[in-house]
């Protein structure tokens, strides 16, 4: 199976400040991994590792073949890796074709994200900043499968949606890695939904990796979740 | 009623040279976010090379114009280079601030270059008129609404369909996340400027069209421009249009009836009406005529 992206004992923050450190992880084409914390846990400062956009205080990450580069982050994009950061960074002002077309990579085009997001295509005209929450997150998400990645990283999801318009989106990010082998690595906070589409999962606390292991296992594993999310003192 | 006609007609050709320089600010705030307050220096170089071309180099009037744009162009993509480049990413304030520096180095360039006295630009056009019934129409007015009205219509093009424009008005909307979908913000902020350049020299011909009209001084239309570009919207192509039209008509008509109706405003009330015209459209529309308003659903 290809490697996607591989992180060899990373330590990464912010001002020379570690907030991850020592986190190994990697993701194979076609499969979901997700990983999960909870807050200040250090997963959006990986994800903007991988993506360039934070320099590496030590330790290695190899995408798409590649180290990031921060002087040229843009490469990573071009390079196949597709971000959809926590804030879903639209375009406010533009509208849906046109936050679209800025997703298409040479040889892509926007109906990929039609096919899976079919509600898209009645708002094209609309300015994204009008859009309700759930269609922000499926033109963030539609966005980045318009540059037909190899890698799609999704940052926070569920963030500011209804549990039920999660229910319906984050299947969808199982079914792109199921069509197109595209790997996906999916940050989320609704724990029990991303282990249901995830192959594997890695879990962090105070930015260091706890645990480990195929989704399955570690979803009947209650207690190694609660420990991560709720500190080991609290849980004896 | 003709002597009002006629100040329309003055008023139309002295909006559409507002029109380019407007257009100048539009792309480089649409791409960069930032007032470029150097686009008045570079409306005079671009006005100054073409004079070089045409009249020391003696090439052909319009062949003189095209190198003016392509050469204060460069200019432009050298000044994004070498210093705003190094800016990217940095306050606002910083950057418009060095576009002010930019502003006297350009003058001072100018200056050294070709000296302050006034110059005949070696335009084809002159002073000459034609008449449509009792309108006199000057013949380099007829050509700044031409060659106005062909920028915008590139200029709306280009937003709208190119790949470029597109990521332009991105970058200047969200620069992260524009380099996270892999847009390169120094190369758009390079063709921002290149652009700008090249509208500005447009722009500077003609300003400085006629006979013993072209001197540093032009750079300061770009000032006149201002309450244009704030009317209009900073970031619609085609609200510096219609905001150059608004202020060069609302100016020509103060300049001709102003004495007669309103003498106890004093001489030179028509530079300052641009800018309560600016005003008052802004108590009404705070993005100006055609700006973008910040939208988010809440």
């Amino acid at each position: 199976m290809t490697r996607l992206l591989e992180i060899d004992d990373l330590s990464a923050g912010y001002g020379g400040v570690p907030v991850v450190r020592h986190l190994d992880l990697h993701v194979d084409a076609g499969e979901v991994v997700a990983l999960l914390g909870p807050n200040g846990a250090g997963k959006t400062t990986t994800l903007l590792t991988v993506s360039g956009l934070l320099p590496s205080l030590a330790g290695s990450v190899t995408v798409l073949g590649g180290p990031p580069s921060t002087r040229r982050p843009q490469l990573v994009a071009r390079r196949g890796v597709a971000h959809v950061p926590e804030a879903r960074s639209l375009f406010t002002q533009l509208t849906v074709a046109e936050n679209l077309r800025l997703g298409v990579r040479r040889g892509g085009d926007t109906s990929v994200a039609l096919d899976y997001f079919p509600a898209l295509g009645k708002l094209m005209d609309r300015r994204a900043g009008l859009l309700s929450g759930g269609e922000q997150q499926m033109l963030a998400v539609g966005r980045a499968l318009a540059a037909r990645p190899r890698l799609l990283m999704v940052d926070e999801l569920s963030l500011g949606l209804a549990p039920v318009v999660v229910e319906q989106l984050l299947p969808v990010l199982r079914q792109v890695a199921d069509d197109t082998g595209t790997g996906v690595l999916v940050v989320e906070q609704h724990v029990h939904l991303a282990l249901e589409i995830a192959d594997r999962a890695a879990i962090l606390a105070h930015g260091e990796l706890v645990a480990a292991g195929p989704a399955d296992e570690l979803a009947a594993e209650a207690s190694v979740l609660e420990r991560s999310y709720l500190g080991a003192a609290t849980i004896d | 009623m003709s002597q009002f006609l006629q100040y329309m007609v003055a008023g139309v050709a002295l909006g559409a040279k507002y029109a380019l320089v407007a257009l100048g600010f539009v792309i480089i705030f649409k791409a960069t976010g930032v007032i470029n307050f150097a686009q008045g220096g570079l409306v005079m170089l671009g006005a100054y090379l073409t004079y070089n071309f045409g009249v020391t180099w003696d090439l052909p009037f319009w062949v003189a114009v095209a190198m003016a744009m392509v050469v204060t162009a460069l200019v432009g993509v050298v000044i994004e280079r070498v210093i705003l480049r190094y800016m990217v990413g940095r306050p606002a304030f910083a950057l418009i601030m060095i576009t002010v520096g930019l502003l006297f180095i350009l003058q001072q360039v100018t200056v050294a270059i070709w000296g302050d006295d006034a110059l005949n630009l070696g335009d084809p056009w002159g002073l000459g008129t034609f008449r449509i019934g009792d309108i006199v129409i000057q013949e380099r007015d007829l050509w700044a609404v031409i060659l106005a009205a062909a920028a915008v219509a590139v200029f709306f093009v280009f937003f709208r369909y190119s790949s470029l424009g597109l990521a332009m008005r991105a970058t200047a909307i969200d620069q992260e996340a524009a380099l996270a979908q892999g847009m390169s913000a120094k190369r758009v902020h390079a063709a921002a400027w290149a652009i700008a350049g090249a509208t500005g020299a447009l722009a500077g011909v003609t300003i400085a069209a006629g006979s013993a009209s072209l001197d540093p001084s032009i750079q300061f239309i770009a000032l006149l421009a201002f309450p244009a570009i704030i009317l209009g919207g900073i970031d619609s192509p085609l609200g510096a249009v219609v905001g150059g039209l608004v202020i060069g008509i609302t100016q020509s008509l103060t300049n001709g009836y102003q004495a007669e109706y309103l003498a106890f405003l004093g001489s030179g009330f028509q530079s300052v009406m641009p800018f309560v015209v600016m005003v008052l459209v802004l108590l009404v529309r705070p993005y100006g005529l055609f700006g973008t308003p910040e939208v988010k659903r809440v």
